[in-house]
């Protein structure tokens, strides 16, 4: 009976913050002495991206880990804005000033649909909070194909002529066309983009030979790895993922090598951050900081971490904000190159 | 409009409505068919551009609504029966109206207050029910969607000032 | 054998209270419209995190279930489909009601949806392998064969003026393309507004269309709705079941159709839709389909259900989601640890056998516990206009604000309800026009992305035996009322036993 259970703990819950309330707006009014700041009121939750997707995944493990461990006094909800390839979700959050109930969690899009669909938003319009993770990216091929090497698939594409080789992603102009265009970049072969909706289904794909190549997310592809259906040649981080358990064919994400030490100079890897409306105060971003902490150290998140083979950096205030500085400045020279960017 | 003796009682007919939404459409089709131009309605080396498809579709809708235009307009025998008659045109407005305003409270009081508002009036002005039987309805429905959305599903409605004084 | 483990996993009584707390929640959201089974699985998600993995799936796949069966409910009762798949289901289900036969469409529907389901489930105990390595062969042509076959299956039966039925459709098309442009991320006809960013959902389209249009269409011939004298027993249940057994090509039909979309993966929409058209091309009443036919309900409802299950196979064995709900199962099964894929059959036996005996279970328990409320929600019909009609509208805000958590959605679709009562005295047909929103966008990216493999060479429709196959049907269903009409013209006799043949 949890969900009944919980339903009334909620009830219960909802009613104790009532009185709780109005408790801290007594105290409050009576005396002027600072207290930590905490939300008073359910913490809207926001998604740029549809229901199922990889965002959409970890907002609500994050929900279920808040409120499976009681790390915050008030519900979080979560919401998925999705339209305009998220650009709706960052609106809402940069449009909400001083509302310190409303965090987002952003993908790659944060950079890349600005830049691709001229929505005037950016990073700077809100306030960043910390960085959770990153999201690595490995370069696939199914297991029938010979490729054993990046160069393999590389010299592949430049003999095969144009229209040989085929790469499969999620999404137009997003992070993993901008992967593949950087490929052709640092390597001179061209491939053919082709735009899916889901990891998913990129990853079916490539099982089913439809395409050469996937630059899909560990997550999404695992499955078809321990099958033995797919192959990973490298992945897009500056080092090895950091997990020696092995996976299949006693192959572990460690001895994935890198793609700079294969020979395929690109790197790349997909922000999992939080930002909060733009003009809330240092206590508000501590109380988020901190929360954030706690929910790091759950034994559920780092499970998570691990299934994912995410790169686990956390970052906060000016470290983030020269991070994200960076890393807005690399999405705009590399979608400049491809010629990417909203006429 | 010059309407004949026997439809006095009507508000348009059916001729004049035919040709106002097919005027409506052919206006649409020409808005897609110049936005599709403008993101590219040709045909690439890798397959149609974005605009193609709907520039296609803007063209046909053109020109299915100006032969549903020209039809009604040369057609000897138009359909000149009434397309609404004012008694039903004033029940249909008894709904729409109220409906209308409904939609501008949401955005102003949030949906809960403004349901039960409209609950209410709906029950007060067209079902005359004495109030003992109006207050339970209007307050229950509402009442219900809050705890259900609110604090089961938490899946947030819009809320105005009333809801954010108690906290939500 | 290995089913048998199964169901020895629901001896757990937890399990069984699960089952029946995901089926309750599972149809109130169905009733809900907006609130679909995709958002619904989603908001409850986080709530099953201290669940072991097996308890959560059966709960949140009985709310499955449950969404898959209360669809039905208000596309019959108020014309307003709780869900997608359930648009189809109010062709015929609502002029049953206004017969006085509500009763008897719900019994049709909850039942059909449970036949539909059935096979699905079969299919997966003893099949999911073999059909696991068929539904790898679908690349972008095959999606788009199988979204022209729905098309062309559904389209040219109609009997209004071609022209209106042509301009319904292109509206529909128009609709569809409004926003983000998913294959080269271009804005389309948004015209700068930030509100037209996430187009027109089918949904909202939907809601106001149906619903509200209804709703003005019944003030204007006088505050009341026409099924208000229906006669309401529990004797209406057994009396549907004994007729029931006259449908069953169509049952076998949509059942198929639907196991076939549900892997492929088409969806439960187009299936219902694909269904209905078959249905109405192949049966013997197919002219009297959109007057109160129970046959126009079994064949959608059956499609819908046994896709919506089917769904469920490729999301277990591949990991691709053949549903929005299936993607956000997906994402479930991730967050418990479990790697859906190839090897999840052979190292969680417990869980995925569990899942499949839930699957039976749930789906009995599911017609159990809706069948018994057939006679309360049809009862729901004999409540005056005047308090049942500013509930409904409510609803259907409620309904049109969540799908994307945006006010003007509630604005659009007060638009389209004076769209919908419009079109429906000037006989513009509406099917046309929702099908092209729910396929539109479907079908012209999968055609752009062939069009990407091929680098623009049309003949990658015909380059294997399976799109080629597809296609052709597809293309002989387009042409099919001139096809018969050849056949019967040059073997009059043999022709009409083909007909028959195919009843």
């Amino acid at each position: 009976m949890a969900v009944l259970e919980s339903v009334s703990r909620l009830k219960a819950a909802a009613a104790i913050t009532c009185v709780s309330l109005s408790a801290i707006s007594i105290t409050t009014l009576t005396s002027t002495q600072a207290l930590a700041w905490e939300p008073t009121k359910s913490v809207e939750f926001i998604v740029p991206a549809g229901t199922g997707g990889g965002a959409d995944q970890m907002a609500r493990m994050i929900q279920g880990i808040i409120q499976k461990n009681n790390l915050m006094k008030q519900p979080v909800v979560v919401i998925n804005k999705s339209g305009g390839a998220g650009a709706e979700g960052f609106l809402d959050v940069s449009g909400s000033n001083r509302n310190p109930h409303k965090i987002i969690i952003t993908l790659s899009n944060l950079f890349t649909t600005p830049l691709a669909t001229g929505v005037p938003f950016s990073w700077k319009d809100m306030t960043p909070v910390a960085m959770l993770a990153l999201d690595n990216f490995i370069l696939w091929v199914n297991a029938e194909q010979p490729y054993k090497t990046p160069k393999d698939l590389v010299d592949a594409a430049k003999s095969g002529g144009a229209n040989s080789s085929k790469m499969g992603g999620t999404g137009s102009k997003q992070e993993d066309q901008i992967i593949t265009a950087a490929i052709e970049q640092a390597t001179g072969a061209t491939f053919t983009y082709i735009p899916y909706k889901g990891g998913g289904d990129v990853a079916a794909q490539l099982v089913g030979n439809h395409i050469t190549a996937s630059v899909n997310n560990p997550i999404e592809a695992v499955a078809q790895w321990r099958a033995g259906a797919l192959r990973p040649l490298c992945v897009f981080d500056a080092q090895r993922i950091d997990l020696k358990e092995p996976i299949a064919n006693n192959m572990s994400w460690n001895d994935v090598p890198t793609c700079k030490e294969s020979g395929l100079d690109v790197e790349y890897t997909m922000l999992r951050g939080i930002f909060t409306s733009p003009g809330v105060n240092a206590d508000q971003i501590k109380y988020y900081v901190e929360l954030f902490q706690k929910v790091r150290e759950t034994p559920d998140w780092k499970d998570f971490m691990a299934k994912g083979a995410f790169n686990t950096t956390f970052m906060t205030g000016d470290e983030y904000k020269a991070w994200l500085a960076k890393t807005e400045t690399t999405h705009k020279g590399l979608m400049e190159k491809a010629g990417f960017l909203a006429k | 409009m010059k309407q004949r003796k026997s439809d006095e009682d009507a508000v348009t007919t059916h001729h004049t409505m035919e040709i106002a939404v097919a005027l409506m459409f052919a206006a649409l089709a020409v808005v897609v068919m110049i936005d599709s131009n403008r993101v590219g309605n040709g045909w690439a080396s890798d397959g149609p551009e974005a605009g193609y498809f709907p520039f296609y579709v803007g063209l046909i809708m053109f020109i299915s609504s100006a032969a549903i235009l020209i039809a009604n307009l040369v057609s000897r025998t138009p359909n000149r029966s009434t397309f609404v008659e004012r008694g039903q045109f004033v029940l249909v407005m008894k709904v729409l109206i109220p409906t209308i305003v409904f939609v501008g409270l949401i955005w102003l009081i949030g949906i809960y207050f403004a349901a039960a508002i409209f609950i209410a009036f709906f029950m007060y002005w067209l079902g005359k029910y004495p109030i003992q039987k109006i207050l339970p309805v209007a307050i229950l429905i509402p009442l219900a969607l809050f705890v259900m959305f609110e604090i089961w599903f938490l899946v947030p409605l819009p809320k105005g000032p009333v809801e954010a004084m108690l906290g939500y | 054998m290995n089913l048998m483990h199964g169901f020895g996993v629901l001896a757990d009584p937890m399990n069984i209270v699960y089952m029946f707390v995901g089926i309750t929640l599972g149809v109130l959201i169905g009733v809900l419209p907006g609130l679909g089974g995709a958002n619904g699985v989603a908001i409850l998600l986080p709530l099953t995190f201290s669940m072991s993995p097996t308890s959560a799936i059966i709960m949140l796949s009985c709310i499955y279930w449950g969404a898959l069966f209360g669809g039905a409910i208000t596309s019959v009762l108020f014309n307003i489909p709780g869900e997608p798949w359930s648009v189809a289901t109010t062709f015929d289900g609502h002029p049953m009601a206004q017969q006085g036969r509500a009763g008897e469409a719900l019994t049709a529907a909850f039942t059909s949806s449970f036949l539909g389901a059935f096979v699905a489930i079969v299919l997966i105990t003893f099949l999911a392998p073999v059909i696991a390595r068929f539904a790898l062969q679908f690349g972008p042509a095959e999606f788009f064969a199988v979204q022209l076959l729905t098309f062309c299956s559904f389209v040219g039966m109609g009997k209004e003026q071609p022209f209106k039925v042509l301009t319904a459709m292109m509206l529909g098309f128009a609709l569809a393309a409004v926003g983000l442009d998913s294959v080269t991320g271009q804005l389309r006809m948004t015209f700068g507004s930030m509100e037209l960013l996430r187009g027109f959902d089918f949904l909202i389209a939907v809601i106001g269309l149906f619903g509200i249009g209804e709703i003005l269409l019944t003030m204007e011939e006088g505050l009341a709705f026409k099924g208000k004298s229906a006669k309401i027993n529990a004797a209406v249940v057994l009396q549907t079941w004994k007729q029931l057994p006259k449908y069953w090509a169509t049952a076998i039909r949509g059942s198929i159709v639907g196991c076939w979309m549900g892997i492929t993966p088409g969806g439960a929409t187009p299936a219902s839709f694909m269904s209905y058209g078959l249905a109405k091309r192949f049966s013997r009443n197919g002219h009297k389909f959109g007057t109160g036919e129970m046959e126009g309900v079994v064949a959608p409802e059956t499609a819908a259900h046994a896709a919506g299950t089917s769904a469920l196979l490729p999301m277990l064995t591949l990991g691709i989601p053949g549903s929005p709900t299936a993607a956000v199962l997906l994402g479930g099964l991730l967050i418990w640890g479990l790697q859906p894929g190839p090897l999840l059959f052979i190292e969680q036996k417990e869980f995925v056998w569990g899942l499949i005996a839930s699957m039976y279970l749930g789906n009995v328990v599911g017609l159990i516990v809706v069948l018994t409320t057939v006679p309360l929600f049809a009862s729901i019909l004999r409540i005056p206009f005047s308090i049942i009609a500013p509930v409904i509208i409510v609803i259907c805000a409620v309904g049109a604000y969540t799908v994307h958590n945006a006010f003007l959605d509630i604005a659009v679709m007060l638009v389209f309800g004076v769209l919908g009562y419009i079109f429906k005295k000037l006989s513009y047909p509406l099917a046309p026009l929702v099908l092209a929103l729910v396929l539109g966008d479907m079908a012209e990216s999968s055609f752009r992305q062939a069009m990407l493999l091929s680098q623009g060479d049309l003949s990658i429709f015909w380059s294997n035996p399976l799109v080629g196959t597809i296609v052709t049907l597809a293309l002989a269903m387009l042409f099919w009322p001139v096809i018969s009409l050849a056949i019967g013209r040059l073997w009059p006799r043999s022709g009409s036993k083909a007909a028959v043949s195919l009843k």
